[in-house]
């Protein structure tokens, strides 16, 4: 690790004048920086840490509806919430799949957030990366890439985004304030998360000196709450990443679906959703083809990046495993394995 | 920079002073307090063979700073026992089989005195496997460790009731 200045502001304002300084990182959690900075990835020269500013640690229930929650809320907690498992249970549903009780406990909302692609040519400092060093060249491509993005990728870049938690909040239409110099602003979820293009990779739209001080769940999203599953399909049963994931969320109206939400974890740079997909649903009884006919539209062109043309069929078949679960209905108590394929409750149909 | 910083490490209180704000927790515990019970797998939250409780929750130390845990109150594997009595869990860990080599063993033996505490995996084999999967045992000791869990975890619920 490169040597840097450890510094602790004691208020919020302090914490983003500081971030503005050149080279300077915020700590949070520390999970993924301070991994990063043992490879060499990450070399701040000052390190700012904002684990313990005031007022950051909540989760608010909204006059609108809406629940706000503070940037430095532990992953562990925020899945143990009432009003989380109450209101929003794939979100505590994912948080629980991702990586282990340990992480959790550490990791905070903010850092779960603006955590770091898994792309191991990112993860390497002697390899060409246009996320770390913008123009270098990528060079996952024509590497190994059995874990790269099948959707909105370009030559750019074709990492995905590591996150659970962020599948469901995509699905939700969650939202995230950002205090900076300038004040504040809010960014929705696809705004916070860019897809690459021709010029640029992708990384988090949050600026040097800006501070993710809450994420809001807005009002009316709970409606989902009856019927909301994550699945997510790894290559061991627990800690570890996702293949493919799926948030699915129904509105149910008696055996009629009012509204549904869905979104794809493991095959973009972001939470992949699609509006078309969605729109199928409304209106319709559950059923397994309507569902193949959804994630046939959720998925629509898709293209291997590389080794990875097989995570099209699979996410196709996480999309519609994922709707299947949440039209059986949440269950009354989190599953053993959560977000697992393996799940002994509910009454999966294998697809 | 130096900068000091204190912290309770096994009920202990100790005031520190970090020339280089590199130093993590794992580092700290083995180099600086001299407790090597806490071990090093893989240094980058992987493995859990570094999981002590801060504050009394689990973590990986080796990807916590030391200084981002000044004021912390810390217990490792060396704090668990009260003189040659054994923690509940230690016990169950040696009844049980729970170990081989026992290189993961302070960790897991951690982790799960805080997947008890944390209550919600009760006697459950699979909640206790998915609770514990943060900890990793390269002798596959698992049958063992899950064994050690349930029986650790009913003894100290018999405990609890005597006491009360
Ligand atoms: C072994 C391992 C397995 C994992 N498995 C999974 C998994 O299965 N699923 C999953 O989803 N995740 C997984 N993770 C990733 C984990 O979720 C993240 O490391 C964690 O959420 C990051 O949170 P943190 O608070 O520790 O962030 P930090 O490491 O402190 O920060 C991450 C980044 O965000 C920035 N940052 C943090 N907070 C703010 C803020 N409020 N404002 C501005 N910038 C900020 C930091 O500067 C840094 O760039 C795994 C990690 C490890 C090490
Ligand atoms: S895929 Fe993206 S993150 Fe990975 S090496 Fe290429 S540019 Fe970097
Ligand atoms: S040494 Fe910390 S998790 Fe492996
Ligand atoms: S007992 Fe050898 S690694 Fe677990």
């Amino acid at each position: 690790m490169t040597p840097f200045e450890f510094i602790r502001p004691a208020t919020l304002a302090e914490a983003v004048a500081a971030g503005a300084e050149p080279d300077s990182r915020y700590l949070a959690g520390g999970t993924n920086l301070l991994d990063l900075m043992k490879l060499g990835v990450a070399v701040p020269r000052r390190l700012i840490d904002i684990s313990r500013l005031p007022g950051l640690d909540r989760i608010e229930a909204q006059p609108d509806g809406g629940l706000r929650i503070g940037a430095m809320v532990r992953n562990s907690d925020l899945a143990r919430d009432p009003a989380v498992l109450r209101g929003h249970p794939a979100v505590a549903e994912a948080l629980l799949s991702g990586a282990s009780a340990q992480l959790r406990n550490a990791a905070t909302v903010g850092g779960n957030l603006l955590q770091q692609t898994r792309c191991p040519y990112f993860q390497d400092p002697a390899a060409a990366c246009n996320r770390r060093d913008p123009g270098a060249g990528c060079e996952a491509i024509g590497g190994v890439t059995r874990g790269h993005a099948v959707l909105g990728w370009t030559e750019t870049c074709i990492a995905t985004h590591a996150s659970d938690f962020c599948v469901p909040l995509a699905a939700l239409d969650a939202r995230v304030e950002i205090a900076g110099p300038g004040g504040t602003r809010e960014v929705g979820m696809a705004e916070l998360h860019p897809l690459p293009d021709e010029d640029s990779a992708g990384n988090p739209a949050i600026r040097p000196g800006e501070v993710l001080t809450a994420l809001v769940l807005p009002p009316g999203s709970d409606a989902f709450a009856g019927h909301s599953r994550y699945v997510k399909l790894r290559e061991r049963t627990s800690f570890a990443f996702a293949v493919v994931s799926a948030a699915a969320m129904l509105d149910m109206d008696g055996g009629t679906i009012r509204a549904g939400r869905l979104a794809l974890g493991g095959v973009a740079a972001r939470p992949w959703r699609v509006a078309e997909a969605e729109a199928l649903l409304a209106g319709q009884a559950p059923d397994a083809e309507l569902f193949d006919r959804v994630a046939g539209v959720l998925t629509e062109g898709a293209h291997p990046s590389g080794q990875n043309g097989f995570k099209i069929a699979l996410a196709r078949r996480i999309a519609v495993r994922a709707l299947v679960a949440a039209a059986a209905g949440t269950p009354a108590r989190m599953p053993a394995l959560p977000g697992s394929v393996f799940a002994s409750e509910g009454d999966l149909t294998h697809v | 920079m130096t900068l000091s910083i204190t912290m309770t490490v096994n009920g202990d209180r100790l005031a520190l002073t970090l020339d280089d704000p590199r130093t993590t927790l794992l580092d700290l515990l083995r180099d600086r307090v001299g407790l090597t019970g806490t071990k090093k797998g893989c240094d980058r939250g992987q493995c859990g063979a570094c999981t002590v409780l801060v504050d009394g929750r689990r973590i990986n130390s080796c990807l916590a700073l030391a200084a981002a845990h000044d004021g912390s109150d810390i217990t490792t594997v060396e704090g668990l026992a009260q003189g040659d009595d054994l923690h509940p869990v230690q016990a169950a860990f040696i009844a049980q089989d729970g170990f081989q080599c026992g290189y993961c063993t302070p960790g897991q033996i951690m982790s799960a005195v805080a997947l008890i505490a944390e209550g919600e995996a009760g006697d459950d084999p699979e909640r206790i496997r998915e609770g514990m999967s943060g900890n990793i045992c390269r002798c596959a000791a698992y049958a063992g460790i899950t064994d050690a869990v349930r029986e650790a975890t009913r003894r100290m619920q018999q405990d609890e009731r005597r006491s009360a």
